[in-house]
């Protein structure tokens, strides 16, 4: 049976153990080492399994996407995304997305604050509230935020079929991105550096432009990066509320407008579009990521 | 930093509010509107035959989606980490693939996959009907849910390592014997904690399984889908009810997800 | 006997074991000794079958065992980590062997028992891991690898993790149970100390060769080369030859070619004394001798000696 190829446990050689300090142990046994392939791994046959599985599921489909949308090759592509109604589903999308992401990294960043630097009854119950745009169903969502601004709106906020609709329950859905990649850095950021910074006759505006906002930012790009993801791709939140008219469509409104009527080779090109945008939005946080790293050594 | 304590609670106060507006105040209302004709009212919205169609079409997806999930996503979790192979970082990107990802797009390349006119198009000419019935929702369903079992327990059989499997095949245990005795029960939590972010992401996935499906009432709806269609025949109360009930399941979601994780914190 | 013949092993490109053969007794306990990265514990994962070799052969009691997977090889291994079950008490941990075996419950029962009571643990049955120390946890795993009688017991490194004193403990500990169990094992540190302590074999390793295998006396005394003598104690150079510290004898006169020195600092720890002191050329030696010869000498630093090596038959020629 072919096995697979070894690695070394770095420059420790495969002893992969350091007599240096017996008192303290390693962390963890994570042999890097690869044992007998039949040690708890799965094996070639396994490994094949596991492919063909993940390709079937997501790469066949997404592949047949991409085929679908370059059927008449790329000037039909170009000229199925910059049809008026095309453009304006992408522009919406993109408006609406940076402005959410924008109002998310603000309201983000100062709830996270909140819940780690500040003191209050209640405080675990409205921590577990964040993560309820998670939890919530896409489509209950737009529903629950139908009741509160559409046309029976209790407070006569009729935002139906309008773009603050969208954005609104864009704004819901993304809420937890960058709470939850902000907080858990927040807690870390060193109490030392801000009390010395304040010792040194820095203000509070002055600490957190010098001191907190650039420990945190990479979390809050990363948390941001991923709410503007998740928004570009939004359906179920804003399939009810928008009105669906081509006025107020955004891009997966669009793609399954174009699908149900029949328009796959157009569908298709969006989606590409779409697909094309999330990647590189992914790439640029892993670089950012990568660069950041780096520098800081 | 030492705030004072009016810019503390007026910084407090910007952020439940803001909470308040966006996440409390519709969810009670939704919940005002569902039984403000009382309890009655509410069960007789989800016991009609389009209702129960619904939710057990909902659960028997659930039912198929989460045991494939499992053993493909254990499966595949152990090949990442016990596997060392050419080609693991892009099998990696792979199984994030799903996160980034519209839902929409999910349903489409489904459609070009599997529909009469897609690449697979001979297994439905066949009479093997994937797309607008059942076995495309499914498909939809995993599409979307896939991450979870790997990313939940991809983790937990890092940090174990693999002595304990190890020292079981010293002792004498079989692949068999160590994956049931040993490593099974070391990622039970993490895999319990994937099981449900599964279940809650399969219930209420909406846009991949309404490209899919056929959306007839009481055969291929379910109840996000249900929530929609009353909805837009302005059945309003109909729509609030099965909103409610899929809230009902994202809150037990909710209260799972927080004690798997405290028990996989203290194992 | 368990032996391994010409065993090659490589990861990547590094050469983990040229050319290894060794034999290991029956009823023996061998240590296998050498620096991080000596190959040290990858011989042992060799026998174990945790790890395949290149080429070469393992041999158990006769049988050659080196395509065999590690569940039929008879054997006990235990972990520097212990790899307890975490998920199992104690008692679950020792009959897992037994389990796997399918051996009748009253038996298992009984051997659980028997052996914890051995390691010290009986009255722990139904403690967790997590619940015992970290020397409880290795007597536990020490328990578990004996529970399938084994024909070899290999130990990796499996005090590597506890404190000294602890370590001290189970290393007496282990050696009583040896003398009481006779189960031939297989021991891997880089402790000179421990290995010294514990086995009645000792095989140094370095860069993936055994440069010499014999008992701890024949490996301290009669090391055959500079790396075996330099990892059993500390050395002294004395004009180019390598000694051991208490192999150097001062006094104040010039005896056969005895090198005129300046004592630079006296260290009294004890029972035991170390000289540090500059010969002529301005090189550092250090000598080591006993409270009550230091006192008939009267050392203090600034004064001038002459040392010599006691026995220039026993040191290698290099």
């Amino acid at each position: 049976m072919p096995r697979p190829a070894t690695e070394v446990a770095g420059g420790d050689g495969p002893d992969g153990r350091t007599p240096a300090d017996p008192s303290t142990p390693r962390p963890r046994a994570r042999s890097r080492r690869r044992a007998r392939a039949d040690a708890g791994g799965v094996g070639p046959l396994g490994l094949g399994v596991a492919t063909l599985w993940l390709s079937i599921i997501v790469l066949l489909p997404l592949a047949a996407v991409v085929a679908k949308s370059l059927d008449g090759g790329l000037p039909a592509f170009w000229e199925a995304i910059t049809s008026p109604p095309a453009t304006r589903a992408l522009q919406l999308t993109l408006i609406v997305s940076i402005v959410v992401t924008v109002i998310n990294a603000v309201m983000g960043t100062l709830i996270a604050w909140v819940l780690v630097r500040d003191e209050f009854r209640g405080k675990a119950l409205v921590n577990a509230l964040i993560d309820l745009p998670f939890a919530l169903p896409t489509v209950v969502a737009s529903i629950v935020l139908l009741t509160l601004i559409g046309q029976n709106s209790p407070v006569g906020l009729d935002l139906f079929a309008t773009h603050w609709a969208i954005g609104i329950a864009l704004l819901f859905v993304t809420l937890p991105f960058v709470v939850r990649s902000v907080q858990p850095v927040l807690l870390e950021v060193e109490k030392e550096a801000e009390e010395a910074a304040a010792s040194l006759g820095a203000g509070n505006l002055t600490i957190f432009r010098l001191i907190i906002l650039p420990a945190l930012l990479p979390a809050l790009v990363s948390g941001a990066g991923l709410a503007f993801a998740r928004a570009v791709g939004e359906y179920g939140s804003v399939v009810l509320i928008s009105g669906n008219t081509p006025r107020n469509q955004v891009a997966s409104q669009y793609i399954f407008d174009r699908i149900e009527t029949d328009r796959p080779a157009a569908a298709a090109a969006m989606s590409v579009t779409l697909l094309l945008i999330t990647f590189a939005v992914l790439l640029l946080l892993r670089l950012f990521t990568w660069w950041r790293t780096r520098n800081e050594g | 930093m030492k705030v004072d304590r009016g810019p503390r609670i007026a910084l407090r106060t910007v952020a439940l509010v803001y909470l308040g507006l966006l996440l409390v105040l519709p969810v009670g209302l939704i919940l005002y509107r569902t039984f403000e004709d009382g309890i009655g009212a509410f069960w007789d919205q989800i016991s009609t035959p389009a209702s129960i169609s619904a939710i057990s079409l909902t659960l028997e997806i659930v039912a198929i989606v989460v045991p494939l999930n499992v053993v493909f996503g254990v499966f595949v979790a152990l090949a990442l980490v016990r596997g060392r192979f050419r080609g693991r970082g892009i099998v990696q990107a792979i199984v994030d693939l799903p996160f980034a990802v519209s839902p929409v797009i999910v349903g489409v390349s489904l459609i070009l996959l599997w529909g009469t006119d897609g690449w697979f198009g001979g297994v439905a000419d066949a009479g093997f009907q994937i797309i607008f019935s059942l076995p495309g929702m499914v498909l939809a369903t995993i599409f979307v849910t896939l991450p979870f079992v790997v990313r939940e327990v991809e983790p937990v059989l890092h940090e174990i390592g693999n002595e304990q499997e190890q020292a079981a095949s010293t002792l004498g245990a079989d692949r068999w014997q160590t994956f049931w005795r040993i490593t099974l029960p070391s990622i039970r939590w993490g895999l319990a904690y994937g099981i449900v972010l599964t279940i809650a992401r399969a219930l209420g996935e909406f846009g991949a399984v309404s490209v899919v499906s056929a959306g007839a009432s009481g055969e291929s709806e379910t109840l996000t889908l249900l929530v929609a269609n009353r909805f837009e025949d302005l059945n309003l109360p109909g729509s609030y009810a099965a909103a409610t009930v899929l809230m009902g399941f994202a809150l037990v979601a909710l209260i799972l997800m927080s004690l798997f994780e405290y028990r996989s914190k203290r194992a | 006997m368990i032996a391994a013949e010409n065993v090659e092993k490589h990861y990547g490109d590094f050469h983990a074991l040229r050319d290894v053969s060794i034999e290991i007794p029956d009823g023996s306990l061998t240590a296998l000794l050498g620096p991080s990265g000596s190959g040290k514990s990858t011989l042992l994962r060799v026998i174990a079958g945790l790890e395949v070799p290149d080429s070469g052969a393992v041999v158990i009691s006769g049988e050659d065992v080196t395509h065999t997977s590690p569940q039929k090889r008879g054997i006990g291994f235990v972990f520097q980590h212990y790899a307890a079950f975490k998920h199992m008490t104690v008692r679950d941990n020792v009959a897992f062997g037994l389990k796997i075996r399918k051996r009748g419950k009253d038996e298992i029962a009984r051997r659980v028992d028997e052996l914890l009571e051995i390691v010290g643990l009986a009255g722990y049955q139904t403690r967790y891991p997590s619940q015992l120390s970290g020397g409880q946890r290795q007597r536990m795993a020490l328990a578990r690898a004996l529970a399938v009688e084994p024909q070899v017991l290999l130990l990796d490194e499996p005090f590597g993790a506890l404190d000294a004193k602890v370590r001290e403990d189970l290393r007496t500990w282990l050696r009583r149970l040896h003398d009481d169990v006779h189960v031939t094992t297989v021991l891997v540190t880089h402790d000179q100390e421990e290995a010294m302590d514990v086995a009645d074999r000792i095989a140094v390793m370095s860069e993936g060769r055994i440069e010499q295998v014999g008992s701890p006396r024949e490996l301290y005394d009669t090391p055959q080369t500079e790396f075996v003598m330099s990892f059993l104690g500390p050395t002294a150079t004395l004009r180019g030859e390598v000694v051991r510290p208490h192999d150097l004898v001062l006094s104040h006169e010039k005896i056969d070619d005895g090198v005129a020195v300046i004592i630079e600092r006296v260290v009294h720890l004890g029972f035991e004394v170390r000289v540090e002191l500059l010969d002529e050329a301005g090189e550092r030696v250090t000598a080591q001798t006993t409270r009550g010869r230091a006192a008939e000498l009267g050392l203090y630093p600034g004064q001038a000696l002459f040392v010599r090596t006691a026995r220039p038959d026993q040191i290698p020629a290099l």
